[in-house]
């Protein structure tokens, strides 16, 4: 067994360690309610911009724009959401890994495919495996701004418009709850999911015309929608460090209370053989 | 008088939301005043400022890249950014006008050089609209 002063200095360093994975379980509380009332201020503006993409896509029967056109597909593009640190339980892996096997299944060759990396744990990994990362953005801060992810999001859609790569999917944790999260896919381009509204706005007046709006209007459509992941991705971050966080606590509060047990019992053993030892010690005396 | 209602989001957040008399907007093919009952359109904007007109009073919203709809008594703004002149960071607008004219000076690279006329543009935009001389 080992000694009391062993099991001593292991229970303190283990209220230590529960001591700075409480406080990264609070810090990861309030940051998951701030990154909630972030993604809560993008929904006016999506919404707003899928409405009118979609009054346009009605208006227009076939724009052939090339954002919106499917063609054959030569180079297949990931983004793919991370988060920068670990100890956030599976949140990085379980993207990883969603995209390591759709690549698996989907190319045979490393030219078929480029990755655009969000969050240093994707680039880390993609770069390991040698896979041909063409962009990336590290070091977001907890509460992106759109002005953040500006470049990386535009650069992403300029380069499926001058034909880099021929559809681009994108992967991220969607927050479900504080305790749940699932790994989303999405394929941002071309648009092929504009909802298409009919009826009441049909009717607009297309100043200098729809070509000309489509032009402004679907890229700031597909940048705003990887943003939203990007918010989406950022609160279930914190929600599923936050819970990681919580359970690496309980987990420690458990070892604690076994390491007293033990400690205690080693203990109480060792008064009881000195006592046996001093009686034994008295009677050899007599 | 009738007004109008005007919103102004940005992926961040809603940045205005008022009635007004007028607005006056920099779109791709030109100013534009909407007053309310105008026919419903859509127009992409410039960066520049928009002024809403609120009775006697004038005030300035500067925004970048975005596009504006126009329904008969609403008009909405989205805009990839957008700041009221009174929450405008002059210090951090001149420092980005500053490192845009350096970065204009130094480098011939074509994709640079526009992304840097960009900035430049929307550096001088902000600090326009804050000292209110459009």
């Amino acid at each position: 067994m080992a000694s009391l002063r062993d099991i001593k200095s292991k229970i303190t360093s283990t209220k230590k360690t529960s001591q700075i994975t409480k406080a990264m379980q609070m810090v990861s509380a309030s940051k998951l309610s701030r990154a909630e009332e972030n993604a809560k201020a993008f929904v006016p503006y999506m919404g707003k911009i899928q409405e009118v993409v979609g009054a346009i896509a009605s208006g227009t029967s076939d724009s052939g724009h090339p954002m919106l056109t499917h063609r054959p597909v030569k180079k297949t593009a990931y983004l793919v959401i991370t988060s920068d640190r670990g100890l956030a339980g599976a949140y990085n892996s379980n993207v990883i890994r969603a995209v390591a096997n759709a690549i698996a299944q989907r190319h045979a060759s490393k030219d078929e495919y480029v990755v655009l990396a969000i969050g240093r744990m994707g680039r880390d990994f993609f770069l390991k495996r040698g896979s041909n990362v063409i962009g990336e953005v590290i070091g977001l801060p907890d509460q992106p701004a759109f002005s953040d992810i500006k470049e990386i999001a535009r650069r992403a859609v300029g380069m499926f418009t001058d034909g880099t790569y021929d559809e681009l999917y994108m992967y991220y944790n969607h927050f479900v709850s504080a305790i749940s999260s699932e790994v989303t896919e999405k394929k941002v381009l071309p648009l092929t999911d504009i909802a298409v509204e009919k009826g009441t706005t049909a009717s607009y007046e297309f100043e200098p015309s729809s070509e000309a709006i489509l032009e402004v209007l679907l890229p700031q459509y597909a940048e705003s929608l990887i943003f939203g992941a990007l918010l989406d991705g950022k609160a279930s971050e914190h929600a599923s460090r936050m819970s990681a966080m919580k359970s690496a606590t309980d987990n420690a509060s458990d070892l604690i209370s076994n390491l007293t047990l033990v400690y205690n019992r080693a203990r109480q053993a060792a008064i009881t053989q000195e006592i046996t030892e001093i009686v034994g010690g008295a009677a050899a005396l007599e | 008088m009738k007004t109008l209602t005007v919103n102004i989001v940005t992926p961040d957040g809603p940045v205005y939301d008022s009635e007004v008399d007028m607005i006056i907007a920099k779109t791709a093919s030109g100013e534009i005043g909407i007053l309310p009952g105008h026919i419903p359109m859509v127009a992409p904007l410039v960066t520049g400022a928009i002024k809403l007109k609120k009775e006697a009073k004038t005030e300035y919203v500067a925004v970048s890249s975005g596009f504006v709809e126009v329904r008969p008594e609403k008009v909405s703004i989205l805009a990839t950014s957008a700041e009221v002149a009174s929450s405008i960071d002059l210090a951090r607008a001149k420092e980005a006008m500053k490192r845009a004219e350096e970065r204009i000076q130094s480098k011939q690279d074509s994709v640079d050089h526009n992304r840097a006329e960009l900035a430049l543009k929307r550096a001088m935009n902000r600090i326009n609209v804050h000292e209110g001389n459009i």
